[in-house]
This record gives structure tokens, C-alpha cells and sequence, in this order.
């Protein structure tokens, strides 16, 4: 549009926007500084604003060894996180895209019932029953395991309702066709549907990655052994109460090594990333 | 290649809606029937049945002689060819033309050998490995006739296969078809809205509505001899005039003040018998202002280039009438016309039936 | 009248369901049955037995004076996120839509955040605010302000704000910025042919088109500051001090850990089941389109 523009309305958008992106990376710009003083230099609030020479140092200890009061090596962490992560996103697109796939193209008794048992679940998100939910993978004995990291996360009304949409969205005639050629539902899922949802698929693998990486409530429960713990939940171990004894250079180091895993997908496959965020919201 | 036969096929949907409402229909070998009428009118959905995608809710269907009312699609020896084309976006052209053989695991060989004589004989050589959304609508079109005629299949099934083409290829495709279906000689079952491609292609024409079949024969003698008002307008455009009439005696007909002529009327009717007289707009003499013809007043006139049509009213009614251009004065404000006994239809107001000869038609 | 083709199969589709059927009853009814049962009973002394008590276990909650401190922390804290994380994203999608040159490359600057799990969130903004030695923290107290989160309940509310309130622009940032997009151009055109100048099109035709995003992000927002803020309370304050921060999540969670009153737990359990319920309801409205057959 032609309108009379005044070079600082020009500029404002800019400065706005480079303020914004400016307080957004403050804290972890400091958290990147922290992580490459030593304890000395932060215990005394003198840390500068630009990086120190203690990065290799402080990032092989936590990688290796983790610090004085977790004792557990922050890369077995990363392990565990990864292996959850991983778990609960595979498992989140398996399971939805086949119950999606039979609520969509077929027909059969109580499937009106079945889609609205997955439905409701959109309404417990596991924070409000996290302890008769702890009762019962206790009980399963599923403590300190894998399984019981990802397993009780994976059942997603989300999931389902997104592949359930995006099916909907696959013309009727490719069925049709199918049908046809002689291709059966199970060949018609491999040859077909499969093939045309690897999008869906990679942007919600990029969403629930990172749910899965940043899960923190349930892993603090469920795991009681230090060498099952997740790194988001084990850094909570590096801030002891008392200040004076907490190891501030290793807990950036770690706090930064957490957060760098999901900040890389999300930058890698932003596009992905916005479609999943957006598809599975509206 | 065979003989398709329906016997009173009925479709009942949840919630009692009957969209084909009891259909006979033979279709003899290396035909090409057309099922046309206005949407709605049924004829996708017996289509449908016919390829296995809709139950049969009563009736029966059969190919070559064969039941196959509780045949699977795959099995019942048939291909289709979609509106949307219906191509598998995510499978070369190649790929998609091959599916359905190497589903029916063909030897390998062979499918190369069917599918590069499809695709010489639709011209798509040059597109094998290219994905169908890198192709042009036309050519989606020619992909979707080579998935179809790999399968050497006892019957072709179009449905509403030209809809998503612009007019030029529309004419094109429509030749093309025809010719391929005489070279290969398969029994075929074509659907679509279009009148002008249902007269063009068919060997048979099936006119439909409302879940009934309207009439049935040859493109030709059904327009010409429409066996109901419904069909009448339908076939044909501009579409047949409609005018009240009343039988006044043996073979005439009182329209608006004036007694017409005709030749083709059911013998007996009842003076004073309600009826509507038909006469399409290509009919009409123009005679100037001679006696003996009528007189209509002109409103406004359509150039079509080769003809003009001539919009008035007769009786309160409306009437077009066309003429080739230059044969009416460009500054005529009426038009005298004149119609032959032979060319009128009579209808039964009441029924819509045509109250005179009809070839072949379906009992409705 | 649904029209789609389908395959016919008698056992498949239930196989196809079975998996997440499965997954669902053992971690959603189940679970989420057991508090309903609970909430209604009571354990003996030795949590031997329980016996059936009615609503004995709602009123003693809500008699409990700390159950309405939790209920006014989560009010604050959800209200005033919302409020600072919608219009501070707001403000910078406006900026980002102005189609200014590199767009896109502030929206990748701008969207990280979200990637950040809660807790480590939490304990970016606590190294920058803890009063001895964090950066900020240390300039506060030097200008005189006796800032102490660690101490002071306020201070500490309001760190946990600002926390969530980080973390949770990117989010809001990246729908107000689809929103935006989606608003016709020609409307903004018509308007300043209309004579509207910039900041009156923005109240007059921009913000009210913009009303469904913002009223969906209003309860995304309410929800994710119940739920998912745990980890940045738990690793900032924890509650604390003096269970100044203390949500209604964290006291479910705190309650349980300190083991007891399973009858109390599954109650408050019980109540944020409602809440959640009560919120998604509202949000139904805009997921319907997502469930009419």
C-alpha cells in the first residue's frame, strides 16, 4: 500500500522486534556464560557478560561425571531422555495412526464409543491424576523402567484426532481405486496412506519429541534409581537449598545441554515444527 | 468382454432414502451406455453398484453373465476411471498404471509390456516417471484411461470422467474415448450430467431421474421421439418449448387461441384432455408475417454465431426460437412462425407422459 | 449422509484400536476412576481399610485455609500470564506481520522458547535472579530494592511470572502470527480506502478478526499455566517460601509426596479434573468442527 511512512515507523517494527528477540535470548545467552566460568567467579556475582575459559572443563565434567551432589554423568541422562523421548513420540504416531485408520474407513459396532473413550482423554492431561496414575504403574511394576517413562504418555487424543483429520482429508476415490486394483485395508494402509502421511508424521514426531525431552512431573516420580533419571529432572539434584553448595557452572552446563536438543529440532525443522504445532492445536 | 445386465436394482441408504428406485438395464457387448440426468438423479450410485463400491440393496446385477452382487471390486473383472482421476499422488505414472497388476501379481515382464502399450496408445510415453501433480489435467485424464485399459477388464466404468476438464479438452477427451472404446471393443458404462457428451458417446442412452429411468435408446430416437416431458427438456438445447394445450379432437391440439396440427398423438383421447405441447426451438419455420403462422413478439436475441435464438413469450409462456443467422431481419420486432403436424410432442399435463409413439423404453 | 467408501472387516478395526484402547484404560480410567473412588473414602490410621465418607473429604478441603492459598496463587499466576504472554506476543507478531524485511528470520529468532522444557526455564531465570549472585538479582539489591525471592513471597511470584511468561510468547507469538496472516489483505484495504488510519484499523478490522485466536490462546494459555509451569515452580521455589508460590498442581504433588491423607489427595485430584473439564468445554466450541460426523 501507498501511504506517507515516516522513517521511524519504518524502524519501530525493527527496534520492537530486536528488543523482543533480545529478552528472549538474555537468559540463555547467560545460562551459555555460566556454563563456561568456574564456581569461584559465579559465587562471587562477578561473572562477566561474555564467555570464560572453563567451557571444556566444566562440560566434559558434567558429561562424564555430573556434579558433586547428583554424582550421575549427565550424558546417561541425555541417554535416557533421548530413549523416552524417542519412545513416546514413535509410539504416540504408531498407535494414533492405526486407531485413526479404523475409526476412519471402517464401519463397525461401538465405533462411535471407542472414538469418544480416546476423545475425552484430550480432558486429563496426567498432572491431575498423577498419583492414581503412579498407584498404578507401581502396581504393573513398570517403576524405573522405560517402558513406564513412555508407555502411560503415549495414548493421545491429539494424535488421533490429527490423523483422523488428515485422513479424512485423503480423497474417497484413492479408496475407491484402491479397492479396484485389488488392494486390500492393509495394503491399502502400506501402499497408501502411509506414503501420503509421512509429513503428518515428521511434524508431529518434531511436537511430541520435544513433549517427550521436556517432561518433567512424571519422571520425577516414577523413577527412583539415579541412573533411570531423565536430564530435565536431574538438574533439579544440582540446585541443592543451600546456595552456597550448589554448583552453578555445572548446572548451566547442564541446564544448556538439556535445553539444546529440542531447541536444535525446532530450528532444524522449523517449518515441521510450526505445521505440528498448529495442526495439532486446531 | 461382456453382456451387463441389471434386474430391478434398487439402493435404499439409512434413513429410507431411496436413491435407485428399481432399474433393468441390458447393456449387449462392446457397447457404450450413457447414463445421463441432473445431479441427484441416481445414476453415479448405480454406477457404483455396479463396480462394487455400493451394496446392492435388492435386485441383481450381473457381468458376462455372472451374479456379482457379493463380488468384491477387485474381482468382478471391471476398471473405473474417476471424476478426480483419483491418480495415487505419491506413485510415479508408471506406478500407478502398474498397481493394479502387480496386485494380481502379473509376471513383471508383462506389466512392462501392458503398460508401455497403454501408455502408446494414450501418448504418454514421456510421462512414465513423473509424479500425476507434475502433470497437466489432460494428462492426468490419459493416466487415469491407462490404469483402466491395462487391465484388459470385461467393462469399462467412467464416471463423470471429462467434469474437471475446460470445454477445448472436454471435446478432445470426448473423441478420444469414443474412439478407444470402438478400438478396443469393451462393454462400457459412462455417467455424466453433460447432455451433449451423453448424445455424442453413447451406442445407448439411459436418461434418469429421481432414481428412475426416464427412457432408454438410441441417442438419436430419444431425441427425437422424447418418451417424457422430463426427458424432452432435458435432451437437447436450448431445451424443447413447453406450451398448455388442450386436445380438441382427433390429432389437434388448441394452444393459446390457436388449433395446431399433429400427427403423433395417441388416438382417443377425450376432447378437452390437458396436455403440453412440445416444439424445440430448431423446429420452427419462420415464414415472415404470412398467414397462417403465429406471431411472437421478440424480447431480446442471443448471438451463438452460426444461429441466433430468439427469446419471447406465447400464451404467457416462454418460447425461444432458433434461426440461422441472417435469416431474421436484424431490426424484426416479431417473428412469424410456422410448425410442422410431425415435429410436435404432446404430453399429458398430469403425468408427463408422451401421449404418443415412443421406440424402446424401460418400464419406470 | 456419509458417503465414504470403507473397507468391511469384522476384526481388524477392533485390532487396529486395540493398542491405544489398551493404553488409555490402564492410564486414563483407571487411574482416573480410582481418585473419583477415593475422594470419597477414607483410610483408617494403620491404611488397612477404608470406609465410604461421603463428601466429608470435599469439606475438609475446602475448610482448609492453604487449599485457598493455592486457588489465589493459581489465579494470579495464570491470570497475569495470560495477560503479559498474549499481549507482549501480540505486540510482536503486529511488528513481525508489518511485512518488513527479514520476517522470517525474526519469527526462527522468536519461536526457540517454546522448545525449553519448563524446568530449565526455570532455572535460566533463577541464575539470573537469585539475589547473591545472579546478574539482575545482584543489581537489584545494588540499587537499593531488597529483592529476595528466595525470602519474599512476592518476589517469587513474580519470578515464576516472568518465567512463564518467557516461555510461553513463542507460542502465542506463532499463532497471533498465523492469525494475522490469514486476515485478508483487501479488508485492510478497504478500511484505508475507507479513510482508517493504521492504529484505527488494527482496533476496528485487525483485532476483532483476530478474536477466535485470542480467544483460543486465552484458554491454551489458563491450561499450560496449571499444568505445565510444575517444573518452573518446582525449580525456582518450590512452593515457596511459605507456600507463596504454590499452585494448585504443585499441592497435589506436594500433599502426595509427604504420603498420608489419600482420601484429601484424590479429592484435589478430583477438583482439577472438573477445572480442566470446565475449561476444555469452553475450548469445545472450536474443536467441534473437529468432531461432527
Amino acid at each position: 500500500m501507498v501511504e506517507r511512512r515516516h522513517w521511524f515507523s519504518d524502524m519501530l517494527p525493527h527496534l520492537i522486534l530486536t528488543i523482543g528477540v533480545g529478552i528472549l535470548a538474555f537468559p540463555v545467552w547467560l545460562a551459555v556464560v555460566g556454563s563456561t566460568w568456574d564456581a569461584g567467579t559465579i559465587a562471587n556475582g562477578t561473572m562477566p557478560l561474555y564467555p570464560g575459559p572453563y567451557a571444556v572443563e566444566n562440560y566434559t565434567r558434567a558429561l562424564g561425571h555430573g556434579g558433586r551432589s547428583s554424582g550421575e554423568p549427565v550424558g546417561m541422562l541425555m541417554l535416557n531422555s533421548f530413549v523416552m523421548a524417542l519412545a513416546i513420540a514413535l509410539g504416540k504416531i504408531a498407535i494414533s495412526m492405526i486407531s485413526a485408520y479404523a475409526v476412519v474407513y471402517f464401519r463397525f459396532p461401538f465405533r462411535m464409543a471407542a472414538f469418544w473413550l480416546i476423545f475425552i482423554t484430550l480432558m486429563l492431561p496426567v498432572e491431575v491424576r498423577i498419583y492414581p496414575t503412579y498407584q498404578v504403574v507401581a502396581q504393573v511394576g513398570l517403576l524405573d523402567t522405560y517402558a513406564g517413562l513412555a508407555v502411560p504418555l503415549i495414548a493421545s487424543a491429539t494424535a488421533t484426532l490429527l490423523f483422523r483429520q488428515f485422513f479424512m482429508t485423503i480423497p474417497p476415490e484413492l479408496v475407491e481405486a484402491s479397492k479396484i486394483d485389488g488392494a486390500g485395508p492393509l495394503k491399502f494402509f502400506k501402499d497408501t496412506v502411509l506414503p501420503l502421511s509421512i509429513t503428518t508424521m515428521a511434524a508431529l514426531f518434531v511436537i511430541q519429541f520435544i513433549y517427550g525431552w521436556n517432561q518433567y512431573l512424571w519422571p520425577l516420580l516414577i523413577t527412583t534409581r539415579p541412573d533411570m533419571q531423565t536430564i530435565v529432572v536431574g538438574i533439579k539434584k544440582l540446585l541443592v537449598t543451600q546456595d552456597a553448595l550448589t554448583e552453578w557452572q555445572i548446572a548451566m552446563t547442564t541446564a544448556v545441554l538439556a535445553m539444546l536438543p529440542p531447541v536444535l529440532v525446532v530450528l532444524v525443522m522449523q517449518k515441521l515444527f510450526v505445521r505440528g504445532l498448529v495442526e495439532t492445536e486446531k | 468382454m461382456a453382456v451387463v445386465t441389471l434386474q430391478n436394482v434398487r439402493k435404499v441408504y439409512a434413513g429410507d432414502i431411496e436413491a435407485v428406485k428399481g432399474v433393468s438395464l441390458d447393456i449387449p457387448d462392446g457397447h457404450l451406455c450413457v447414463l445421463v440426468g441432473p445431479s441427484g438423479c441416481g445414476k453415479s450410485t448405480l454406477l457404483r453398484m455396479v463396480a462394487g463400491l455400493e451394496t446392492i440393496t435388492s435386485g441383481s446385477v450381473a457381468i458376462g453373465g455372472r451374479e456379482v452382487n457379493e463380488v468384491e471390486p477387485a474381482d468382478r473383472d471391471i476398471a473405473m476411471v474417476f471424476q478426480n482421476y483419483a491418480l495415487y499422488p505419491h506413485m510415479s505414472v508408471y506406478d500407478n498404471i502398474a498397481y493394479g497388476l502387480r496386485n494380481r501379481r502379473t509376471p513383471k515382464d508383462e506389466i512392462d509390456r501392458r503398460v508401455q502399450e497403454a501408455a502408446r496408445i494414450l501418448a504418454i510415453e514421456p510421462f512414465l516417471n513423473r509424479k500425476p501433480r507434475a502433470l497437466s489435467g489432460g494428462q492426468r485424464q490419459r493416466v487415469a484411461m491407462g490404469r483402466a485399459i491395462v487391465r484388459k477388464p470385461q467393462v469399462f466404468l467412467f464416471d463423470e470422467p471429462l467434469s474437471n476438464l475446460d470445454a477445448k479438452l472436454r471435446v478432445q477427451m470426448r473423441v478420444e474415448i469414443k474412439k478407444l472404446q470402438r478400438a478396443l471393443g469393451v462393454t462400457s458404462i459412462y455417467v455424466t450430467h453433460d447432455q451433449v457428451e451423453a448424445m455424442t458417446l453413447s451406442d445407448k442412452l439411459v436418461v434418469m431421474n429421481a432414481g428412475r429411468v426416464e427412457q432408454v435408446g438410441a441417442p438419436s430416437e430419444v431425441y427425437r421421439r422424447p418418451a417424457t416431458r422430463f426427458v424432452a427438456t432435458f435432451i437437447g438445447s436450448p431445451p424443447m418449448n413447453l406450451l398448455d394445450g388442450v386436445v380438441e379432437g382427433e390429432g389437434r391440439v388448441r394452444v393459446d387461441g390457436a388449433v395446431l396440427d399433429v400427427s403423433d398423438m395417441r388416438a382417443g383421447l377425450q376432447p378437452g384432455h390437458l396436455v403440453e405441447v412440445g416444439i424445440r426451438p430448431e423446429d420452427l419455420e419462420i415464414v415472415g408475417s404470412a398467414s397462417n403462422s403465429v406471431s411472437l413478439p421478440i424480447d431480446f436475441v442471443e448471438e451463438l454465431g452460426a444461429t441466433q435464438l430468439f427469446y419471447g413469450a406465447l400464451g404467457g409462456q416462454p418460447f425461444v426460437v432458433q434461426a440461422g443467422t441472417g435469416v431474421v431481419p436484424a431490426d424484426a420486432k416479431s417473428l412469424g412462425l410456422r410448425i410442422a403436424a410431425e415435429r410436435i410432442h404432446v404430453f399429458d399435463r398430469e403425468s408427463g407422459q408422451r401421449l404418443g409413439r415412443v421406440a424402446e423404453t424401460a418400464a419406470a | 449422509m456419509d458417503r465414504r467408501t470403507v473397507f468391511n472387516n469384522r476384526l481388524l478395526p477392533y485390532l487396529l484400536l486395540a493398542p491405544q484402547l489398551a493404553v488409555t484404560l490402564v492410564f486414563f480410567y483407571w487411574p482416573a476412576s480410582q481418585a473419583a473412588w477415593m475422594s470419597f473414602r477414607l483410610e483408617d490410621a494403620f491404611g488397612l481399610t477404608t470406609e465410604f465418607v461421603g463428601l466429608e473429604n470435599f469439606q475438609v478441603l475446602l475448610r482448609d485455609p492453604s487449599y485457598y492459598g493455592a486457588m489465589v496463587n493459581t489465579v494470579v499466576f495464570s491470570g497475569s500470564v495470560a495477560f503479559l504472554s498474549l499481549s507482549l506476543a501480540l505486540l510482536l507478531a503486529v511488528m513481525a506481520d508489518k511485512q518488513i524485511r527479514g520476517a522470517t528470520a525474526y519469527r526462527t529468532l522468536l519461536v526457540w522458547p517454546y522448545a525449553v522444557a519448563p524446568a530449565i526455564a526455570g532455572v535460566f531465570w533463577l541464575f539470573m535472579f537469585q539475589p547473591s549472585l545472579g546478574m539482575i538479582g545482584r543489581t537489584l539489591r545494588g540499587m537499593g530494592v531488597d529483592w529476595n525471592p528466595l525470602l519474599n513471597g512476592g518476589d517469587a511470584m513474580l519470578l515464576v511470572i516472568l518465567a512463564a511468561t518467557w516461555k510461553q510468547i513463542s507460542y502465542n507469538f506463532l499463532f497471533f502470527l498465523a492469525g494475522l496472516q490469514s486476515i485478508p489483505k483487501s479488508l485492510i484495504e478497504a478500511a484505508a480506502i475507507d479513510g482508517a488510519r493504521p492504529t484505527r484499523r488494527f482496533w476496528t478490522i485487525v483485532f476483532p478478526m483476530l478474536s477466535p485466536t485470542t480467544f483460543f490462546l486465552l484458554v491454551v494459555n489458563i491450561v499450560y499455566v496449571f499444568f505445565d509451569t510444575f517444573g518452573i515452580i518446582d525449580a525456582i521455589t518450590r512452593g515457596g517460601p511459605a507456600k507463596a508460590t504454590e499452585t494448585l498442581v504443585y499441592k497435589v504433588y506436594n500433599d502426595g509426596r509427604l504420603g498420608g491423607d489419600l482420601g484429601g489427595s484424590a479429592a484435589q485430584s478430583v477438583i482439577l479434573m472438573a477445572i480442566v473439564i470446565a475449561l476444555t468445554a469452553i475450548q469445545f466450541r472450536y474443536v467441534e468442527k473437529k468432531v461432527t460426523y
